[in-house]
This record gives structure tokens, sequence and C-alpha cells, in this order.
């Protein structure tokens, strides 16, 4: 069996589900979360054997873990295993002196913390609970509280949100001086009701929106902050590496177990998704069987492709050895004319508009099943 | 049997009039085909014609009624195929003329109406649906009356659906229409009225006997074409195929030639004998010529020799067809495809989608053009790429189009035509309510949307019918597409000089709009010769990332990458800029005449 060292813990649940989000998440359901804590436990120590012996990461991510029953949370960083970057993600309105002293006190060194925006009228148009002071509050507690290491999420591409709303967000954001930022581009998914709702207002402003990641970038990167990720920078200038160990392990192709519903793994040949249903989840664990899941065999192409994929979100390139099994060497070359993709011969890497583009760069330089090399 | 004894007979019908229910009701009545084998429509046998409605191609079935013996001959209903029409009906004596009581007298019906009276067809007109609501029988007979110069009372009434008044009209066909008047002793002339091809069979002809008599295994000779050929059978559809010894004089039936190519056995041909033959051969064999053309290419380029394989085996059973390899600096290899009409081209096509399942680009069609270069060289083009710059001379095919309307939409139908350069020849009341206008209009302003133009603008209550008149000259010039710089020859289109100004833009505008944004700049000009008379801009793409990905997504991240390169293979390459299939359809969507 293969050994993963990264860890990842699902917890579901969430105050209120938020319109925009797509992760599997519940809302509520305090009364679960003891027996859900356990499940995840037991779900741990059924997959001891796709873990290695030393964990370099463990990320809990939601939902809202922070909003667990404070005896649930701390029964749940007990249990896991330790690792060198322990993550916890956290709601600010969930970010209590309390608690912030309970995640250090667990040994959690690095908490990312759904700020979204600063501006009122946009965090009311996500439908999110905390305002503005919230998240700064949350801030400072968690410095308070000895947290060295955390990272803001913010979200871009709301509607109503003009270039001024989103520089004063990065303005907001910079004076707290996070060791990180994630920037997500808010994906209205065709069907859902926040696209129902708002989906007139983000095509009208979709041109703009074409250069709000530039902007970001622009910004970001003038104050210190390495775009090493599509969506993602960390602060230089310190001995620190501030990158997030445990995503970088995503993007490099490393073997990941995902435990919890919906969570997915990653282990050599295969991956698998557990079942996003809570009750089957807890049901299966409680009876000492792992819990139901889908399989997807990964083969060698598969995993190469994914590698040429990620790998060219990141600011550090690709061997061209590793991956020329699926590099379509047309577009390859076309895409460098057009000084998208920059290579020496050994190395691949997008050029700074190439990452802009990266998504459409990305699937022209792979291979899929059935494209004819010759094209 | 006796010539006497026999009638030969068509039914002519516009679409949904009822032709087909009517034959239905015959070969019941007269016990060709027991109600249990009774399908809806016996003679329609193509599955497309079923869907459509339509009837493609003819076929001919004997029936006994009363001791005589009838022969009913299928006829197509649409213009494309008004040379076959017009073949079926010199293969009869008389016709049904059939009209739905709630519609009256539609273009189709007069086009067709005509073609069997130059064809001195005895015409029996029956009016139809008599039992529906909106019916009016008294009315319509008049209309009808009226266009045969016939008196009302004449006109049969009948409901073919609840079989009402059908033997009277079988009665009809044996007391008006005149028996077959051949001479039997001459020598053997028989009418090539129709033709199929019958994978395992080859080309089964359908003929009229008009002189003399054929026996199986008889040597037998097409007099146009020179073709030879022995039938392995001879026989009449009663309504399966029937064999016989032999075919005389007014009858109908059908040779199983043995000959592998339709082409060798056309529609109007008159078949003799090879050891006694006729010295004339029948009159009104016609070279038909395609006027209608389009570019046929796979959407996927692998797949070009099964379209190939596909039109060789379509032009077995469709003579009318032309097909020529073309080579699209844009598409790729395809065939240009010459057709007699847009219904031609348009069952073509989906003949090939649907039985040989290809996924088609069809360009925009364009007509054919008679063209004299300042050289002096006379060529006719059939691909507006193709049109010479240096031209002396251009023409143009025109036609002369029977519009019929309720008189509330003869303004429309004028500004329609007019749009479209037609020239006013004469108008005339039907009725009290209904309006025939008769204009005459290049082809070339017909074949894109004229049709749903005309359809729009009447709600639906416009009928229209047209016959080629001949080729004239016009002012027209050739206004090419330029994408990213490079001329795109599947967008070459020919126009009014007049219109070039307007329609390019339109053009470019559309072309904006269904060209996606790709990593640069890309300009769209629309230009005559060198002089750029229109252009637009399709702004390069400045951002285009996957938000997020983590562990939990990286699957359908994958997926969706796949998507959109798979979604990128299916465009067509213009020099560096990828253009979608559809963007090679613009200039069906521009908004015809609508100012």
């Amino acid at each position: 069996m293969s050994s993963a060292r990264h860890l990842y813990v699902h917890v579901p649940f969430c105050a209120q589900r938020c319109d925009y989000c797509d992760f599997v998440s519940l809302a509520g359901q305090r009364g679960q979360h003891a027996r859900y804590v356990a499940a995840l436990l037991a779900e741990l120590e059924l997959e001891r054997e796709t873990l290695a012996p030393e964990l370099e990461t463990v990320y809990l991510g939601g939902g809202t873990p922070t909003f667990l029953e404070p005896e649930a949370l701390r029964a749940l960083l007990e249990g896991l295993p330790g690792a060198g970057e322990l993550t916890v993600e956290a709601n600010p309105e969930t970010v209590t002196p309390e608690l912030a002293g309970a995640l250090a006190e667990a040994g959690v060194n690095r908490v990312s913390l759904g700020a979204q925006s600063f501006q009122p009228r946009l965090l009311e148009v996500l439908g999110r609970r905390a305002g503005p002071d919230d998240v700064r509050r949350a801030f400072q507690f968690l410095r308070d509280a000895g947290l060295a290491n955390i990272s803001l999420d913010l979200l871009y591409g709301i509607p109503g949100q003009s270039q001024v709303n989103l520089d004063a967000d990065l303005d907001e954001a910079l004076a707290l001086a996070p060791e990180h930022l994630s920037c997500y581009e808010l994906e209205a998914k065709p069907g859902t009701r926040f696209a129902h709702a708002h989906g007139a207002e983000l095509a009208e402003q979709a041109d703009a929106l074409e250069d709000h990641l530039e902007r970001i970038v622009g910004r970001l990167t003038a104050s210190s902050y390495r775009w090493y990720e599509t969506a993602n920078f960390a602060r230089t200038g310190g001995e620190q590496d501030l990158r997030s160990a445990h995503n970088l392990g995503y993007w490099r192709g490393h073997d990941y177990l995902g435990i919890g519903i919906g969570a997915v793994s990653t282990a050599g040949e295969l991956r698998w998704r557990n079942a996003p249903s809570l009750s089957r989840y807890l049901a299966a664990l409680e009876g000492g069987e792992k819990p139901p899941r889908e399989t997807e065999a990964l083969d060698e192409a598969t995993k190469l492709r994914e590698r040429l994929m990620l790998g060219l979100r990141l600011d550090e390139p690709v061997a061209l050895a590793e991956v020329e099994t699926v590099l379509d060497r047309a577009a390859f070359a076309r895409l460098s004319d057009l000084g998208l993709v920059e290579s020496d011969g050994e190395l691949i890497t997008l050029s700074r508009r190439g990452r802009l583009l990266g998504g459409a760069v990305s699937a022209e330089l792979i291979v899929w099943s059935g494209d004819s090399l010759a094209a | 049997m006796d010539q006497s004894q026999i009638r030969n007979f068509s039914i002519i019908a516009h679409i949904d009039h009822g032709k087909s229910t009517l034959a239905d009701r015959i070969l019941e009545l007269t016990h060709a085909v027991s109600e249990r084998d009774m399908r809806e429509q016996v003679l329609d046998s193509m599955e497309l014609e079923r869907e459509r409605g339509i009837t493609i191609k003819a076929q001919a079935v004997r029936v006994q009624w009363k001791g005589h013996e009838l022969n009913l001959i299928d006829t197509p209903g649409h213009v494309d195929f008004s040379y076959e029409v017009s073949r079926s009906l010199q293969a009869c004596e008389g016709a049904l003329l059939v009209v739905d009581a709630a519609q009256g007298i539609e273009a189709q019906t007069l086009a067709n109406a005509y073609l069997a009276i130059e064809n001195d067809l005895e015409i029996v007109p029956v009016i139809n649906k008599i039992d529906l609501p909106q019916a009016d029988p008294e009315g319509t007979a008049i209309e009808v009356a009226h266009l045969l110069g016939d008196a009302p009372e004449h006109v049969l009434a009948i409901s073919a659906k609840s079989g009402v008044g059908v033997e009277a009209v079988l009665e009809a066909v044996i007391e008006r229409i005149p028996a077959p008047a051949g001479d039997l002793s001459a020598p053997a002339r028989a009418l090539v009225f129709d033709s199929s091809y019958d994978q395992y069979r080859g080309v089964v002809a359908f003929v009229r006997m008009v002189d003399g008599s054929f026996s199986r295994r008889q040597a037998l000779k097409a007099m146009a074409l020179g073709t030879e050929f022995e039938p392995e059978e001879i026989g009449f559809f009663s309504p399966g195929m029937t064999p016989v010894e032999t075919l005389a004089a007014g009858e109908v039936g059908y040779l199983v030639s043995g000959l592998k190519d339709v082409a060798r056995l056309r529609v109007g041909d008159t078949i003799t004998t090879v050891t006694e033959p006729a010295s004339e051969p029948l009159p009104g064999y016609k070279d038909v010529k395609p006027m209608v053309f389009a570019g046929l290419f796979p959407t996927d380029s692998d797949a070009y020799p099964e379209l190939r394989e596909a039109l060789e085996k379509l032009k077995l059973n469709d003579a009318a067809l032309l097909y020529e390899p073309e080579t699209s600096k844009a598409l790729g290899f395809g065939f240009r495809c010459g057709f007699l009409g847009l219904l031609h081209m348009e069952i073509v096509r989906e003949r090939l989608e649907r039985e040989f399942d290809l996924d088609l680009l069809v360009t925009a069609p364009n007509v054919a053009y008679r063209v004299k270069t300042n050289a002096g060289t006379e060529l006719e083009v059939h691909n507006p790429a193709e049109m010479p710059n240096d031209l002396e001379e251009v023409s143009e095919p025109y036609i002369k189009a029977t519009v019929i309307v309720p008189k509330e939409f003869v303004g429309s139908v004028m500004e329609l035509c007019n749009d479209r350069r037609g020239r006013f020849d004469h108008m005339e009341y039907l009725s009290e309510q209904r309006v025939m206008m008769i204009y005459e209009l290049p082809l070339g302003e017909i074949v894109l949307d004229f049709y749903d133009q005309l359809k729009s603008r009447t709600r639906g209550y416009a009928s229209f019918d047209y016959d080629l008149s001949g080729f004239r000259e016009g002012n027209l010039v050739r206004v090419d597409i330029l994408v990213g710089g490079e001329p795109v020859d599947a967008l070459s289109l020919i126009l009014h000089r007049d219109r070039a100004y307007d329609t390019g833009r339109q053009l470019v505008e559309k072309l904006r709009e269904e060209i996606p944004r790709q990593f640069f700049d890309v300009p769209i000009q629309a230009a005559i010769g060198s002089r750029v008379i229109a252009r637009e801009t399709v702004k390069a793409k400045r951002k285009d990332v996957l938000a997020k990905c983590y562990g939990g997504d990286i699957s359908r991240k994958r997926k969706l990458l796949e998507k959109q390169k798979k979604g990128k293979k299916r465009m067509k390459q213009v020099g560096s800029v990828e253009v979608p299939q559809e963007a090679f359809l613009a200039v069906l969507k521009l908004d015809g005449g609508k100012k």
C-alpha cells in the first residue's frame, strides 16, 4: 500500500449554507457533531495503512470546522496524528479568543480564515454572517493566541463588485498583513439559486471581471507576495516558506488521504470519493465498515495529465521529461510563439499572461485520450 | 388486358391536402391491401418522407376495380422535383386534383395542375376533408372550377379519411379519364417515369408502356443514353412486386434492369428493344441540371471517406444529385454538391446524417452563375470562392415565383419581394380573400431564407412555388470574408453590388459574435477585391483560469479541461484562428431583408 503524507479531514457542518457554496456542507446538525467526529476517527483507523508513519500536513476543511461543538473539535484535534503543518479553516464569526486559544493549544499552526470581502454590501450579497469588523476581530484573536501563519480567503467577481471595491478589499486584506492569501473567482454555477438571482448582473460585469485577477496579481506581487499558484499568494521576505504545504502536495501530485463525507483520496493508481451522505457515513463506520465510496482508477497517462495540469498552476516549472508523453508538441510550439509558455528545453512553465489564461493554455498543452498526436 | 379497360392516373395535391390518405383508401377499397397489412400511407416508402409528410420518389400501384385495371402513379409534391412530376404525369392520361376544403388552392396545387394541363391530362377535381368543421366545400369547389374552367358541379366532394365519396372518385376515373391509345404492334416504346435503386437488384425502372410490348430476358435499350441491358424481371406493383412475362402498351410496371448505376437509366428516357428499336424516342427527355449548390464537409475531417462513400450510394438512387470533390482551406476536404432546389438539398443532408450517420457541415447555399471573363472565357461557377475577379459579365438564374396569400398580407409580400430584387409581374384574386402574386426573382435571393421570411411575414399563411425562368445578367460582386487577415473561402458570397455593403457589415458583426475570443486579437473583415468594406475585432481573451483546484476536485477539473480541448477540436482552423463550425453558417443567420 502506498503511504500518503497528507491528510485531509472534511467537516461538513456550517451555521448556514452560503448560496454560492458548492462544497459538501450541512447546516446545523449540532446533535451529530460528536458522532461524526467519532466516525472520522474510526475511518482514519481503517485507513491507517494508506498513511505514512510521519505526516507532512493535516488540513481540516469544510464546511466550517470551527463550527463544531468545542468538545467535538477538541476530540477531533486530539485524535488526529501530528504533522509539520496543521491547518484549520475558520469562519470569522466562529472565532472567539477561547477558540483561538484552543486551536493553538491543540497544535494548530495555520488557520485559513474565510474573509471573502470587506464590503458589508458584498458580504450581504454572498449571504455571509460576518461583517468586516468580525473578520478583523477574528484575525486579531488568532494572532493574540499566537498563530503566526494565517491565510485569508478573498472572493472576486461578486455581483456588484466594482474595481474600486476590489482594490478596497485588497487594501483591507493587506492591512492585516496575512502570511497567505487565496483569491478565488466566484463561480456562479448555472442552475443554482445564486446564478439565478445574480446571473444578469454577473453577465454585465463579465468584461470588467476579466481584469480582476491580473489586478490582484499586480497588487499582491507589488506587496511582496509570491503568486505561487493560480489562486494563491504567499508572503515573502522572511525565512519561512509560507506557501500552503498541504495544497502544494496536491499540486505536486502527491498521494493524500481524505476522510469524512464527500472527501477524496488519491493513493497510487486509485482515487476514491466518499459518498456525501451523512447518515450512510455514520451507519457504515458505526458498524465497523469503510464508508460507501466511488472509486476511479488512474492510469499512468491520466496521472501524468494531472501532473501537467496541476504543475502548470504553480510558478515552479515542470520537468519536460516527466510529462513529455502527454504534452501536445504542436500546441507547445504554438503557445510558445504566442509567449504563453516558456521553456528552456528541459523545464516548462507558463508566462505571466499564460498563467492568467492557464485553463485554456493547459487544456491545449495536454494530449487527451483520443487526441491525435499529429494534430 | 385490353387497353380500353386500363386507366392510368396520378393524384396531385399540395402537401397535407390528403393525397396519401386518398391513395390508401383506394388501395383498401380495391382490396389491394388488406386492412391488417395497411400501414398508413402505403405509397410513401421512405422513412424520411413519412416524417416530413412528403413524397420524394414516385411509385405505381396496379389495382382492379369493376373489370378495369387502374394504375395509380404517385408523384412527388414539390417544385424541386417538377421534372419528375412532369414525367410521372406524362405516364398518365388523367389526374385527380385534390384540394383541401378548408385550405383552398395553394401555390403547389397550381403548379402541379398547370403541369397536368400541359401534359394534356384529363383532370378530375376532388375536394377533400369536407367533414372538417372549418371546411368550405362550396367555396373551394368554385375556386377549383374557376381554375380549371370547369363547372362546380363537376367537382367531387370527399373525405378520404372516413372514405366518404371515394367510390365516386373511382367511378369518375373510369368514366372521365381516357383509356391509353398506344400502338400494340409498333416497335416497343416505354417511358421511364421514375427509378429507384435496390442494393441487391440494381436499378429498378418504373415504366409506362406506350407502344408495343416487352418480355422478360429481352435485350433493351435506353434511347437517350444508349444504355443496353437485359431485365432480370418485369412486373407491376400490387403493391408488392408481382413478376409477369410481358408488359404491353397502356400498362404500367417495372423493369429490374440489373444496372448498378441510376445515372445510366435516367428518368424521362425512352426504352425500346435492341432487336426492333423504335425510330423516335418519346418527347420530353431533359437532362435536369442542379441550380442550387453547397459545400458539404464532414465535421470530423477523418470522416471524409465515409462521406464520399455515402454520396456514391445516394447518387445511385438520386440521379439529380451532383457532387465533386472540393478542398476548402478553412473546412478541409469535402464535396461541392448540386441540388435541384432547397428541399432536395435538405433531403440529401438529412439522408446523409440519418442513413449514413454522418455529422456534416453544410455551407450556405448558392446558385449557379454564368460568367464571362475579360479574356472572353465563359464558364459556370458553382462556388462563390471560385468566382473570377476579372468579370466581364455575370448572369444568375431567375425564377417565376407564385405566392398565394390572404389579401391582408399583399403589402408584406411585396415588401419582401422588393427587398429581394423582385420584379412584380401581376396579381390575381383567386377568391375574395385570397390573392395570387407573380414575381420574377433571382434564385440567389431565394436560397438563403426567403421562405422563412415569407412564412414569418404572413403568419404562415403564404404558399409559395417557383419555376426557373432562365439566366439574366446582374450587377454582382464577390464579397470575401477575412478572419485574422486570411480569406475564408467557405464564407465568400456573391451579392448584388447595392446590397454588398449592408450584408458585408451584418456578416462581420455576426461573425464577431460567433467566433470565440482567442489568445490574440482577431480582425474580421469583409472585402470586395482588395477593398475592405467592413471590419470588426474579436478582442483577445485576458483571463481563463479554473479558480480553485484542490484534492477534492482534481478529477472534475481534469475533465473540464479535456472537454475544453475537445470543444476546440470541433473548430476549424483559419490560419491560427479557431472558428466554430456554426460560424460558417453565419450568413444564414442574418436578419435577411429586415430593415
